[in-house]
């Protein structure tokens, strides 16, 4: 699946989209193993109260399934307007 | 409806020119436009990143809620991202409705759903670096009222 990071989310991991060979049950699962992948995953992911998610953009929990689920996005919280 | 995302500047008068114009239903438009302020008084440039796709998707969304909610005639929206300047327009929202109270209402309940739950997110840049605007916790809060009001 494509994985999208936005603002400082972006900024942490360093890179703005990748593509995810994962077969996470979830959005919490999938964080799990961005986590264990690398220290920059870690630090993007070190507060999740800070970190929000949508699901082929829509915004989402991290409990939300991801069963044929396409696109991910990680962001902080958002400041539109 | 119209959503329009853009980091051209816009000019608010031809973003509401015709804007519930023409029709018999509408009594009242309300508009309302934000523009880049600088609390610092040493900002450079505020610098607005999006989520293509999802931005205009999320805010055709939270439209279509106020328009159900207050049988609005119309509604129209522009946000910008890219760099902008100190004083230059970011935003706008307008609404048109039979009577004013609901036009002032959703033209409320539009900024604040912008605010929090479209995917802009906004950085400051001045001459010790850059730095990302916090949402505020008032913002957040702000959805409350909208849950909570018939």
């Amino acid at each position: 699946m494509t994985v999208l990071y936005f603002a400082w989310v972006r900024e942490r991991t360093g890179v703005a989209t990748e593509q995810v060979d994962t077969a996470a049950p979830t959005v919490a699962a999938l964080v799990d193993e961005l986590i264990a992948r690398e220290p920059r995953y870690a630090a993007a992911f070190a507060d999740l109260s800070a970190v929000r998610v949508a699901v082929d953009q829509v915004l989402a929990d991290f409990d939300a399934p991801l069963a044929g689920v396409r696109e991910v996005a990680f962001f902080p919280p958002m400041t539109g307007g | 409806m119209r959503v329009t995302v853009q980091s051209a500047p816009f000019d608010p008068a031809a973003f509401l020119a015709g804007f519930g114009a023409g029709r018999a239903d509408v009594g009242a438009v309300v508009s309302f436009t934000g523009l880049v302020r600088d609390d610092s008084g040493q900002m450079q440039a505020l610098e607005i990143e999006h989520y293509p796709g999802m931005t205009e998707s999320a805010i055709s969304a939270i439209i279509s809620q106020a328009m159900a909610r207050w049988a609005l005639a119309d509604a129209r929206v522009i946000h910008r991202f890219g760099r902008l300047a100190v004083g230059e327009p970011i935003m706008a929202v307008a609404t048109a409705a039979r009577h004013r109270a609901a036009a002032f209402a959703a033209a409320e309940f539009l900024m604040d759903y912008l605010k929090s739950r479209a995917p802009f997110w906004k950085k400051e840049i001045g001459p010790a670096g850059a730095a990302w605007v916090v949402a505020k916790e008032g913002d957040e809060a702000a959805l409350g009222r909208w849950r909570s009001e018939p």
